[in-house]
């Protein structure tokens, strides 16, 4: 399991800080025990995040109904992502694109290649809770987007952790029927996996952790490295 | 530290709005008050949502015959710009009408998903003072499924799929479609500008 072993990386504020000036274009702040746990994220952390970001903010762990994301929303972020949750009850991502518009609703995608087919896992978060869901990838994808969903941000798990690029084939299968925005997450390593990923899989964007904590990769050297093979990037 | 009254139309990201307000030194006061409104030095119409509920709120509140009327600087953000026009074809919502036209939405295809969501260029097409120091090519945050066409009132524009309204200027009254709290350095700018008005 990719996820055993998070490691504490440093002051919360102090690494939006400096990825705000580093110049991402977004960022993702995941509470990724707080499904498992049976809590949800904590709000005091996102209020201060966001008084320090000028970027857009998505924020997911443990929400649930739509009171949870509208107080997650009032603290400051732009959108919610939902994973576990919606996997629960998926008429949870209808009940938030209706009242917030599917532009703020993300729902995360945790999957793995399982006798050769791609297959949804729950409560990620958690080692020893993670499970299968039971459902195929493809038809979640296809069934979330039903349902009211304004982006994807599909996780592959094999992938995940192990920096030797984002799953390629898989996100290529997901693109091909996926109309909103698809995010590509895990098993980014290298320069070449991001400008790989753009091409090959046509995604809107590409979602990194561990390489930019760690700062193997700094964001205006991948940039600049995106730019040069002719893959539009903001300055 | 001035005050700027932000229009409450209901949508529940204002947060983040407010914080970059508080960065540049000035207090948002989140209002629906036609009073607090009318007196304020500026005031920002934002809104996340769809037209109609937006509409629905301001008029249970009078504001839809009050907005109008304002003659302070008056800057409409994302759903704020499009309250601006005649009508929108979401929900086929009658809207403020202080700018002739309606706004349209946007039609996806296999490689362009709507809504709209990202960073993307803007063009521009006549300086103002609310896009001082903001060339073209300029990068700033878009999320929304329904735009402005280009008109007389526009300012600058922005391609996807067909080329719309990022920004305009009509009168007393400045809006763009963009994000300017959510578009970095750029957007402070834009705001920044906006408060210097």
């Amino acid at each position: 399991m990719q996820f055993r072993d998070h490691r504490v990386v440093g002051g919360i504020i102090e690494l939006a800080a400096r990825y705000r000036d580093e110049g991402a274009d977004e960022l993702v702040f995941y509470d990724i025990t707080a499904s498992p746990e049976g809590r949800s994220v904590d709000r005091s952390w996102i209020r201060r995040v966001a008084g320090v970001l000028d970027i857009p903010f998505c924020v997911a762990g443990g929400i649930r109904s739509v009171a949870d994301a509208e107080s997650v929303l009032n603290a400051g972020a732009d959108k919610v992502s939902i994973n576990s949750p919606a996997l629960e009850r998926p008429a949870l991502i209808t009940e938030l694109a209706r009242r917030f518009g599917s532009q703020c609703v993300v729902v995360g995608i945790d999957s793995r290649v399982e006798d050769g087919e791609y297959r949804v896992y729950q409560f990620t978060g958690d080692p020893d809770r993670t499970r299968a869901s039971g459902l195929g990838t493809l038809e979640w994808v296809d069934r979330v987007q039903e349902l009211g969903a304004g982006e994807i941000v599909l996780n592959c798990m094999n992938q995940d952790g192990v920096r030797r690029g984002y799953d390629l084939a898989q996100l290529a299968a997901v693109r091909a029927r996926c109309r909103v925005p698809l995010i590509a997450s895990g098993g980014a390593g290298a320069p070449e996996h991001f400008a790989d990923v753009f091409t090959t899989a046509r995604v809107d964007g590409a979602l990194a952790a561990s390489v930019f904590h760690s700062a193997t990769i700094r964001i205006p050297a991948l940039k600049a490295y995106l730019r040069d093979r002719g893959i539009e990037v903001r300055p | 530290m001035s005050q700027v009254a932000i229009v409450d139309g209901g949508g529940a990201n204002i947060a983040s709005l407010m914080f970059a307000l508080e960065r540049l030194g000035h207090e948002g006061v989140l209002t629906t008050d036609a009073g607090v409104i009318r007196a304020a030095p500026r005031v920002i119409l934002p809104g996340v949502g769809a037209a109609r509920a937006a509409m629905e709120r301001l008029a249970a509140h009078g504001l839809d015959r009050l907005l109008p009327t304002l003659t302070q600087p008056v800057l409409g953000i994302c759903l704020g710009l499009q309250l601006l026009f005649e009508g929108s074809e979401e929900d086929d919502a009658r809207c403020l009408g202080i700018i002739p036209g309606t706004v349209r939405r946007l039609e996806a295809s296999p490689d362009r998903p709507v809504p709209h969501m990202g960073w993307n260029q803007l063009t521009v097409t006549r300086p103002v003072p609310l896009l001082a120091g903001i060339a073209s090519g300029t990068h700033m945050y878009f999320v929304h499924s329904y735009a402005a066409d280009v008109g007389a009132a526009t300012v600058a524009t922005t391609d996807y799929g067909r080329p719309f309204t990022a920004v305009l200027a009509h009168r007393n009254f400045q809006a763009c479609q963009f994000h300017p709290e959510r578009s970095g350095p750029a957007g402070a700018r834009v705001l920044a500008n906006f408060l210097a008005t």
